[in-house]
């Protein structure tokens, strides 16, 4: 502090350009400048293609929204990292294969009513399976964090982290043994067939056997499914948490438990219904995921759950809206990095970014400062 | 000049020579066999790791899980300057990595001298000068490798082969420890001054930028013997339990020595409490880095300790999932417990990779996966400080700064403070 008052009022041009920042700011623009200056030629190379990449990546940005929901809210009210997050997703994923793969659970109201339309029983026993996988995915995520999270509550964090670690280990390992989930990789049925359309001149639905035109953009009903269930979820998430009881209280443990507490709100409660609620979003996603792409693995949840956990913190963690951004950008940092720039270095230039984007704001696009503990 | 020790200290030099020895007898009597010896080596690896990061996390409270990735540096760097000796015959590794390190430092601490006249500049700022002075210092150092590659391979190979090799691995393992600890120094730059679930976050990206970097070393890197995904084969076997034990002890000393000092006070009231460090007079960003960068000195030298081991590297040895072992054994051994640490490294070792190997039934090794967790599970549901609390070995306790809560009788933490800032004053 000294320095500063004995130096001369007249200031250099040096100082005048470590006082504005510049030689920081310039970097970080020079480096988007590249990675946009490779997009833009990758524009221009083939307008099509280029589409095709943001529309898929829509696609996997949504199901990680999904799962980013799950680690913002719990990280909103509790401040722990559920590295086992990841993991539900998985649970989520194998449901969905049981469900569907092995007992044929898709098909059970066409079974029922063989007179009813294929098409509307095949709906019906697809968000059956959906909300199963939901319901599972809820009871699973209340149980661990009845086990192994409450009693840690007024631990050290670090201790928590640990078990949420422990959690997420034995989760995938226990899921990896022969009779349980096996260590394969297995091939997950749909439970409804692919259809495909394409964009060319007006949209078009890709007849069986034929190939794609050149020069169009072309999706399937999975993009859709995976939309409007998001979209559908993530509407619900939004009304649960601003205009219900259940949400207020939810926000109210958040911004402070002790006080949350004297106002009479179940604290617990809430802290498992939360979990609850971000647990059956993860199970949604793991239903989508295993749809989209038509394979199920034991240690399936990790990446995407680290993705979406940074989408999460993008977003800046503990905001809703944060974690939808935060996940879409995720999902096209992804395609895009690995379209355009280096298909190996992918998820690199994801973690990348997200450095990048927390040098510029520490907390994340939406993230609030944070609050000093008194 | 007459040496005085403290009887703790002798007691625990005692001690340490006597573990030294009684396990080196047992190697060479064939007692333990290679299983039990390898386990061992990798142990203390990862006790080096673990220590590391118990300075990190454990005193200086910066929850980072880029200590694989810092592990995972020094490794390659150290298995590369070897390999390149061993089977290529050429010191060019050596001369190279040894040019990088010492051009690197000094452009560092060029920047770091005209930096410090300037008051007031932002930390991403900072870190693109030295970004570019790194890049400028690794070019020329480079160049100059190039020219002194012949005369000091021509030494080398003047002496005998086995005298070389242990130069060159001796050297390598040095340079490991000192480029894993001028990368942290680059990285901890910007990311340090976030906050501390944005800070592990950011070091666990960096573990994984690293281990993809790993994946295509061979590709993208250029490093055709680093072999990518494949996996680095052809490593010389030169890590023996003498040198996993000395580095061991070296890194203890140092710990208990720095700790020891007004220095580590500093480091430790920032795990504390920042705000009143800072009013303390604490420059906080400066203990951060400090400790940052010696945590990954030690993982480098531990990386290149590990490489030397069983000759063989693969990426996945450095997934970001592995990078919470050092984590999960410094909770285990005790948060800011030396004494836990090291137990804690030994027996994760031994536990997981030795006994319980051996005492599952055919056909159920997956099962020791499953198991683990559970333990981990019970052992933080039952003691959630860990093993070992903040135990301390006498050597080590006598000095150490105790938890926040405990009385501290033979210093007060005013006293701690007014030394450390003393010390900043006189720079």
């Amino acid at each position: 502090m000294q320095q500063s008052i004995s130096t001369p009022p007249a200031i250099s041009l040096s100082q005048r350009i470590i006082r504005s920042r510049v030689i920081g700011r310039a970097l970080l623009i020079a480096i988007a400048l590249l990675a946009g200056l490779r997009l833009v030629q990758g524009l221009s190379e083939s307008p099509i293609l280029f589409m095709q990449q943001i529309v898929n990546g829509i696609q996997l940005g949504f199901v990680y929204a999904l799962i980013a929901l799950g680690y913002t809210m719990v990280y909103g009210i509790v401040r722990l990292i559920n590295f086992a997050h990841g993991d539900v997703f998985m649970v989520g994923s194998f449901v969905s294969y049981f469900a569907v793969s092995r007992y044929r659970l898709h098909l059970w109201l066409a079974n029922l009513l063989p007179d009813l339309s294929p098409d509307l029983a095949l709906l019906v026993g697809s968000v059956t399976v959906i909300l199963l996988s939901m319901a599972v995915c809820a009871l699973l995520a209340v149980t661990i964090e009845r086990i192994a999270y409450k009693p840690l509550r007024n631990a050290p964090r670090i201790s928590a982290l640990i078990t949420a670690i422990g959690v997420s280990f034995f989760l995938e390992y226990f899921g990896a043994l022969p009779f349980v989930f096996t260590p394969n990789f297995i091939t997950n049925e749909r439970p409804f067939p692919i259809v495909t359309w394409y964009i060319n001149n007006g949209l078009h639905q890709l007849e069986p056997g034929q190939t794609v035109p050149p020069g169009s953009v072309t999706f399937s009903n999975i993009l859709v499914i995976i939309l409007l269930a998001s979209l559908l979820l993530l509407v619900l998430l939004q009304f649960i948490v601003r205009r219900t009881k259940i949400g207020k209280a939810m926000r109210a443990v958040a911004y402070d438990k002790s006080t949350a507490r004297l106002m009479g709100i179940n604290v617990d409660g809430i802290i498992s219904i939360t979990f609850a609620i971000g647990a059956a979003l993860a199970g949604a996603a793991g239903v989508l995921y295993a749809i989209a792409f038509s394979q199920v693995f034991f240690a399936m949840g990790i990446l995407p759950g680290l993705k979406a956990f940074v989408a999460a913190v993008l977003g800046g963690i503990g905001s809703i809206p944060g974690a939808l951004l935060g996940a879409l950008i995720m999902g096209q940092a992804e395609v895009l990095s690995a379209g355009y720039i280096s298909t190996p270095m992918r998820d690199a230039i994801a973690f990348t970014i997200l450095i990048l984007v927390l040098l510029v704001r520490p907390t994340g696009i939406f993230g609030e400062p944070e609050r000093e503990k008194a | 000049m007459k040496l005085r020790m403290h009887r703790s200290t002798l007691g625990f030099l005692a001690g340490a020579v006597l573990v030294y020895a009684f396990v080196q007898i047992l190697i060479s009597t064939g007692a333990l066999n290679d299983f039990w010896n390898t386990i061992i080596r990798l142990g203390g690896a990862l006790a080096i790791v673990s220590l590391g990061l118990n300075l990190i996390y454990g005193f200086n409270g910066q929850f980072s899980l880029g200590q694989w990735g810092f592990y995972a540096i020094g490794a390659y760097a150290a298995a590369d300057v070897t390999y390149r000796w061993q089977q290529l015959h050429s010191a060019s590794g050596l001369v190279v990595l040894l040019m990088v390190v010492l051009l690197v430092g000094a452009s560092f601490a060029a920047i770091n001298r005209a930096l410090s006249r300037i008051r007031g500049i932002d930390t991403l700022s900072a870190f693109a000068l030295y970004l570019v002075g790194t890049v400028a210092a690794g070019f020329v150092a480079v160049a100059i490798g190039q020219v002194l590659i012949e005369p000091v391979t021509s030494i080398l190979s003047a002496l005998p082969p086995d005298l070389a090799l242990q130069i060159v691995f001796v050297i390598a393992i040095l340079l490991a420890g000192a480029i894993a600890a001028e990368v942290s120094y680059l990285f901890g730059l910007p990311v340090l001054a976030l906050g501390s679930d944005y800070f592990g976050i950011a070091t666990l990206g960096f573990t994984i930028i690293v281990k993809v970097l790993l994946d295509n070393s061979d590709t993208l890197l250029g490093f055709v013997e680093m072999k990518g995904a494949r996996g680095m084969v052809g490593i010389p076997k030169v890590t023996t339990w003498f040198w996993v034990a000395f580095f061991l002890l070296i890194a203890i000393i140092v710990t208990r020595n720095l700790l020891h000092s007004s220095q580590g006070r500093a480091i430790v009231s920032v795990r504390e409490d920042e705000i009143a460090a800072k009013a303390m007079g604490i420059d906080v960003a400066r203990q951060k880095t400090l400790a940052f960068v010696l945590g990954s000195l030690f993982a480098g030298v531990a990386g290149a300790l590990y490489a030397h081991i069983n000759g063989f590297l693969h990426p996945n040895t450095f997934n970001f999932i592995r990078s919470f072992d050092p984590m999960i054994i410094v909770v285990f051994g005790g948060l800011g417990s030396v004494t836990g640490t090291i137990f804690g490294a030994f027996a994760f070792m031994l536990v997981l990779e030795g006994i319980l190997r051996l005492i599952l039934p055919e056909g159920f090794e997956t099962w020791r996966y499953v198991i683990y967790p559970l333990f981990l599970l019970v052992m933080m549901l039952l003691r959630p400080s860990g093993l070992f609390g903040t135990y301390e070995l006498p050597f080590l306790k006598q000095i150490l700064p105790r938890l926040r809560g405990e009385s501290n009788t033979t210093e007060s933490p005013a006293a701690a403070v007014a030394g450390a800032e003393a010390e900043g004053a006189s720079r």
